[in-house]
């Protein structure tokens, strides 16, 4: 069996230890230079700092991923610094350094990872924001703050990690806002007590902020990033309708996380509207088999579940193909897997209804506000389009949208303005979430030199 | 904006030329951390909505390609500087 793993997180690298352990050699693809993923980043060469200083209270899963790593390399063909850039029938298209290469594989493991979900804000576009996974990234991996005086808006555990991050750091926090009132929160906290260890490290981040003296408003909204060239203030409303406006030279900005899930999309695996996560998922069978022939999916790739389960479902997604490949599967560590898989729904869905996409919030964003910043789309268009009476009828679906305003169709193929988009469309049309649909992925997923393109 | 250097900062330093003008950050840093300690900006919107200092820091957003000569559009946040490089915003 020739077999392919794409991405070096926690699920590929699970992933790969199990097909190893089985006696495979597989293709490694990752787009970094080593492993790791975004969630155990390696930090810039010639650190001084400790995996302690870097990972904080997971650093040990991070060093044991990295140490697992490093002996993987060269017992699969490992292709650091390549982009997959687009999933054919038995083949993979890469490019790396200048170079394109499409690689065989009969069986592909997708371990693709996740990114932030977006709010638009007015002035979110502005240099001096980022999105909280880039502003952890700059302060883990690269040893920078993205500004000398941040303020924090969204919702979600990354939220309050990245501020106490920040804060921990000696940079000035000038304000967390989250979108979520204190009392959804308090009311998943039935469920989240699932996960004691976890629930308890979340109150600690809220406790040392508010020690900290840092201005925190749970249940407000942004209102707008202002600033002539870059970022300058914030304002924002609380929950009694208050506008504030608040000073600070940069923004971390995130609401939850996506799947990055474009290569099942192209493999042809079939997608379900999760109403939980308010995401798109990839559909699996439990193990990662996806419908499509020969496509596995794990991680948060396959829906957003953490590190830890993105190690489990790793793993298990390799004993399937391992399976299908009629491969001996080691029976007990399958088991072992499920049961460790099984426990983890439930908490997940409680941290989601905890920390809930502000889907309202995004469906009033202002006519002017940019959504797909690729292509400067504004809200305003996509509700125009929404109303508009071509021969074949408004955009009701977003695809349509797409061919009607662009929105989607630049650089990014609408990772960031996906969701959002959806959601202004579904109010425009006074339809559900679901019913407008998602953007379907085109290759390349991510851009390519046309040359290289033209090449194969 | 600027970045704050908060650690690593007793790398070697490494010089390169943004928009022809000399500049320096310090080896091992991404071409987004290079540019964003020297200067404001990496691009500016085609759609004149301004200027953009890249967003996700993830490669996922595509919002900070710049030209590097030799190696043309180049997205920045998972660049590596290499020293001497011409890095343009235009």
């Amino acid at each position: 069996m020739r077999v392919a793993v794409v991405g070096a997180g926690p699920a590929g690298t699970r992933a790969v230890e199990v097909l190893v352990r089985a006696g495979h050699r597989p293709v490694w693809i990752d787009e970094a230079p080593a492993n790791g993923g975004r969630i155990y980043q390696r930090p810039v060469a010639g650190t001084t700092r400790s995996a302690r200083d870097l990972y904080g209270t997971e650093a040990a899963k991070a060093k044991a991923i990295h140490a697992l790593g490093d002996r993987l390399r060269a017992a699969s063909d490992w292709r650091p610094e390549t982009l997959v850039w687009n999933l054919r029938p038995g083949l993979l298209d890469t490019f790396s350094a200048g170079r394109h290469e499409a690689i065989r594989a009969e069986r592909v493991i997708l371990c693709t990872g996740a990114m932030d979900r977006i709010l638009p804000v007015p002035g979110w576009t502005l240099p001096g924001v980022f999105t909280l996974g880039g502003a952890q990234i700059a302060l883990k991996a690269h040893g920078v703050a993205i500004g000398a005086r941040v303020a924090f808006l969204g919702t979600g555990p990354l939220l309050w990690l990245v501020a106490t991050q920040y804060l921990d750091a000696g940079v000035a926090v000038a304000l967390v806002l989250d979108t979520t009132p204190f009392r959804t929160k308090a009311r998943a906290a039935a469920g989240l007590l699932a996960e004691p260890a976890t629930f308890g490290k979340g109150l600690a981040l809220v406790a040392r902020l508010r020690l900290a003296g840092v201005r925190v408003i749970e249940g407000g909204a942004p209102v707008a990033i202002e600033g002539a060239d870059a970022v300058a203030s914030v304002r924002v409303r609380d929950r009694a309708g208050r506008e504030h406006a608040v000073a600070c030279d940069a923004v971390g900005l995130g609401f939850g996380l996506k799947p990055e899930s474009q290569l099942a999309d192209l493999a042809g695996a079939p997608f379900r509207f999760e109403p939980t996560q308010r995401n798109w998922v990839p559909e699996h069978d439990g193990t990662g088999r996806t419908p499509a022939s020969g496509i596995y999916v794990a991680g948060d790739g396959a829906g957003i579940a953490g590190a830890d389960a993105a190690e489990l479902a790793g793993a298990r997604a390799a004993w399937a193909a391992i399976a299908d490949a009629g491969g001996r599967v080691e029976a007990a560590e399958v088991a072992r897997l499920d049961r460790g898989l099984a426990r983890l729904p439930p908490f997940r869905a409680a941290l989601e209804r905890a920390f809930p996409y502000p889907a309202a919030l995004a469906a009033r964003t202002p006519d002017g506000t940019i959504v797909c910043r690729c292509e400067a789309v504004t809200a305003g268009e996509l509700r125009e389009a929404a109303r508009a009476s071509h021969v074949t009828g408004g955009a009701h679906e977003v695809n349509r949208a797409k061919a009607f305003t662009r929105v989607g169709m630049g650089r990014c193929q609408g990772r960031l303005c996906g969701p959002p988009a959806a959601e202004i469309l579904a109010a425009a049309l006074g339809c559900g979430i679901a019913e407008v649909g998602r953007l379907r992925g085109q290759p390349p997923v991510k851009p390519i030199p046309i040359p290289a393109e033209a090449a194969a | 904006m600027r970045l704050v250097r908060l650690a690593d900062a007793a790398r070697p330093r490494a010089p390169f030329t943004l928009d022809g003008a000399p500049a320096e950050a310090l080896a091992g840093d991404t071409l987004l951390t290079a540019i964003l300690t020297n200067a404001g900006h990496v691009r500016i919107s085609e759609f004149g909505d301004g200027k953009r200092a890249g967003f996700c820091w993830m490669g996922a957003c595509q919002d900070c390609f710049v030209w590097v000569e030799g190696l043309g559009r180049t997205r920045a946040c998972t660049t590596p500087l290499a020293p001497g490089m011409a890095v343009r915003r235009t």
